[in-house]
């Protein structure tokens, strides 16, 4: 299979050429042409001018019955019943597709101990939650809890699935997917209803340089995770009334090859990384552990997380837990704020999708100002107390 | 003990990216490297081998190309490499991709561990390593920063949470995805660089798998992509200029605008 060049269309110019990765694109006779060495990728259907390139369908084999899944699911993560920021941000954009397809909107919490968290759902937007508890699911672990997930979609039949694309989601929800055979698509930014009643699924992808548009035409539910602190958090709504179904899963189901041994929750003085409205990271500029200091008296002071480059965690002036960058965790805060740091790209792929980035360098030539909406070219060690003392002032 | 590492071959960031000048998606020929968290996947893989004897086999999915991937990770001491390349595997999503891989390893069996990188830069999914545990029906877990194997065919991990860490203990045959404190890749040696150079690789495709064609690549897929374009960029740049405390209270004066909570 091949990207379809339209003869009537193409002009030759050679845009796709240029772009595609693997040289598997020629022009023959002022019509692209094709070959064997195309993956499929389709970046060249973008970079064609006169929108003369479209890939082929996929025609995999439909789900049985697909007419029968109705309505939109979210998975509620939560922590001892504690139900994860992400959760709500997802009854937010999971009401809006719900209204628009005029379905219900239904979340899933499974756990033990969970009525309390069942009816925070309600308020937040569900018409109905599933409540799947057992003593044996109170700690989460991936192989019980995707179990129970695919036993409660093959009876109930959602249409849509939404879930959190945090460490848990991205553990749990890829094997789910392959469970029930259906369709996922990672690290949502955007999800909207077509049309044509399918989900329009936006991502970034190579590092958030590119963004894709997804479906999943034909498998049911069709899925998507979604990055914590992308979508808004819809306000709480004590007078919300919505209906709380046990569903009980079967023994089978419950259990588990694998057995979680020890769970560790690192007390963190500043907030999560992953979770946290502002960042605040330090790279090699801060010349010293020591030093972190400053990053972490602002990270407080305006409630927000430290981040670190992989200098800073190759010198060990930071844990990995705190690395941003391609091969750390990708953040996409309210606020970005980087100091002392360069701005190499592994480390700019993993923060671009911040709302506001600003960097502090003292080189005015460091490629990271080519990322920002604010550059401040000065020394951080005048700057940042400066700023430090600024928002104090204000506050008092 | 039998460990295979699943590797892919990716462009490099550095060389797919937004023009600042332009704006627009610099179009230039992109180099291929191996993905770089699969490194750990074969680092993790061959200090087991290392400690527990055994083998070490690094398998992946790709154009004929990706074979210079594989010959990279045999110069590192890796015993085997298998290249499952197939006009038929283009376009595949996580869910082809995870199906095939999950073939490979049956075939190639017995297989006592699977070692996937946590992700892939290109498409960031993460979704191949469970994926292949659900098709190969094995326990799993994910961003392992150090695994052990335990008497009793039992493997042991500790494993990277949002919240902290977590230990968890399953039995082989089992798949793990792994993450960089599994400790970093070793140097290529010279005496396995020069077998690197010559060593067979065998090459499969669809009907060695005994999988049909819709079964793979992006007829086999479920997802499809509709639409590629460049993100918005941020090209509204503004330098803040004047002493520290005058640009400190400029930031200040744009974040309250921008109601940036915390400020
Ligand atoms: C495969 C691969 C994966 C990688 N993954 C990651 C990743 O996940 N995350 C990541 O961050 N990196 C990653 N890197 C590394 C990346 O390429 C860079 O090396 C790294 O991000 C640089 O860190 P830095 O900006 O802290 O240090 P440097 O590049 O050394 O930059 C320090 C900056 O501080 C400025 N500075 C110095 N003193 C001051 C001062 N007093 N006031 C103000 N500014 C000052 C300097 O002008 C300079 O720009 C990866 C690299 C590779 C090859
Ligand atoms: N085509 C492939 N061939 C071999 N391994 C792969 C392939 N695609 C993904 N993987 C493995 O699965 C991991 C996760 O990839 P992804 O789900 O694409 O982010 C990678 O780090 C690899 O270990």
């Amino acid at each position: 299979m091949k990207p379809i060049v339209d003869k009537e269309k193409c002009t030759g110019c050679g845009d796709c050429v240029e772009i595609c990765p693997v040289e598997a694109i020629e022009v023959v006779d002022e019509i692209a042409q094709v070959n064997d060495d195309c993956t499929l990728c389709g970046l060249c259907v973008d970079a064609c001018p006169d929108e003369a390139i479209d890939m082929p369908e996929v025609i995999g084999p439909a789900t049985d019955d697909i007419e029968s899944y109705k309505g939109v699911w979210v998975v509620a993560e939560h922590h001892g019943g504690e139900v994860h920021s992400v959760s709500f941000e997802l009854l937010g954009a999971g009401r809006n597709l719900a209204d628009k397809l005029g379905v219900e909107l239904a979340a899933v919490i499974i756990g033990d101990q969970l009525q309390e968290a069942a009816e925070q759902l309600i308020g937040y937007g569900a018409d109905r939650v599933y409540l799947a508890e057992d003593p044996a699911l109170a700690l989460f672990n991936d192989e019980s809890h995707a179990n129970v997930l695919t036993e409660l979609i093959e009876q109930k039949r959602p249409a849509i699935l939404l879930a959190g694309a945090t460490a848990m989601g991205r553990s749990f929800i890829p094997r789910v997917a392959v469970a029930v055979g259906t369709g996922l698509t990672a690290d949502c930014t955007e999800l909207d209803i077509g049309e044509d009643g399918l989900l329009y699924q936006t991502r970034p992808a190579f590092g958030g340089n590119i963004m894709a548009t997804i479906l999943c035409p034909n498998r049911r539910p069709q899925m998507a995770t979604v990055r914590p602190m992308v979508m808004r958090k819809p306000d709480f709504d004590t007078q919300r009334q919505g209906v709380v179904e046990a569903f009980a899963p079967s023994a089978k189901a419950v259990a588990s090859r694998v057995q979680v041994l020890e769970t560790v929750t690192l007390a963190q003085e500043t907030a999560r990384l992953t979770e946290a409205d502002v960042v605040v990271t330090g790279g090699r500029g801060l010349q010293k552990a020591e030093n972190f200091k400053i990053i972490e008296e602002v990270a407080l002071l305006v409630d927000g997380a430290v981040g670190a480059t992989r200098s800073v965690v190759d010198e060990g002036w930071m844990p990995y837990s705190h690395q941003v960058g391609q091969t750390g965790k990708t953040v996409s805060p309210k606020l970005y704020l980087a100091c002392g740091v360069s701005g190499a790209i592994q480390h700019v792929v993993g923060m671009q999708g911040s709302e506001i980035i600003v960097a502090v360098n003292k080189d005015p030539d460091a490629p990271i100002f080519d990322v920002v909406n604010y550059g401040v070219v000065a020394d951080l060690f005048e700057f940042l107390p400066a700023l430090v003392k600024k928002i104090r002032e204000q506050r008092s | 003990m039998h460990i295979v590492a699943c590797i892919k071959q990716v462009p490099d960031a550095k060389d797919v990216r937004i023009d600042p000048e332009t704006c627009t998606l610099v179009r230039q020929g992109v180099e291929s490297i191996v993905n770089p968290h699969d490194w750990y996947a074969v680092e993790a893989a061959l200090r087991l081998r290392d400690e527990y004897g055994g083998k070490v086999t690094v398998l992946t999915m790709g154009p004929p190309q990706a074979e210079e991937a594989l010959r990279e990770t045999l110069a590192l001491g890796v015993d085997e490499a298998v290249l499952l390349s197939d006009r038929a595997f283009a376009g595949a999503d996580t869910w082809a991709t995870s199906l095939t891989l999950a073939r490979a390893i049956i075939k190639l069996g017995p297989v006592d561990l699977v070692i996937c990188g946590k992700q892939a830069i290109d498409g960031d999914t993460a979704q191949v390593g469970p994926g292949l545990a659900a098709h190969l029906d094995q326990p799993y877990t994910t961003y392992a920063r150090r695994l052990e194997l335990q008497d009793g065919g039992l493997l042991l991990a500790e494993r990277l949470t949002d919240m902290g860490y977590e230990v968890v203990q399953m039995p082989l045959p089992a798949v793990v995805t792994v993450i960089r404190e599994i400790g970093d890749p070793r140097m290529p040696g010279l005496k396995h660089k020069m077998r690197a150079r010559k060593q067979e690789i065998p090459v499969m495709g669809a009907a060695d798998l005994e999988l049909n064609p819709e079964e793979v690549g992006l007829q086999g897929s479920f997802t499809q992509v509709v639409r590629v374009f460049s993100p918005p960029p941020r090209c509204d740049r503004e330098m803040l200029t004047g002493e520290p405390e005058e640009q400190a209270e400029k930031l200040i004066n744009r974040l309250k605008e921008a109601k940036v909570p915390g400020l």
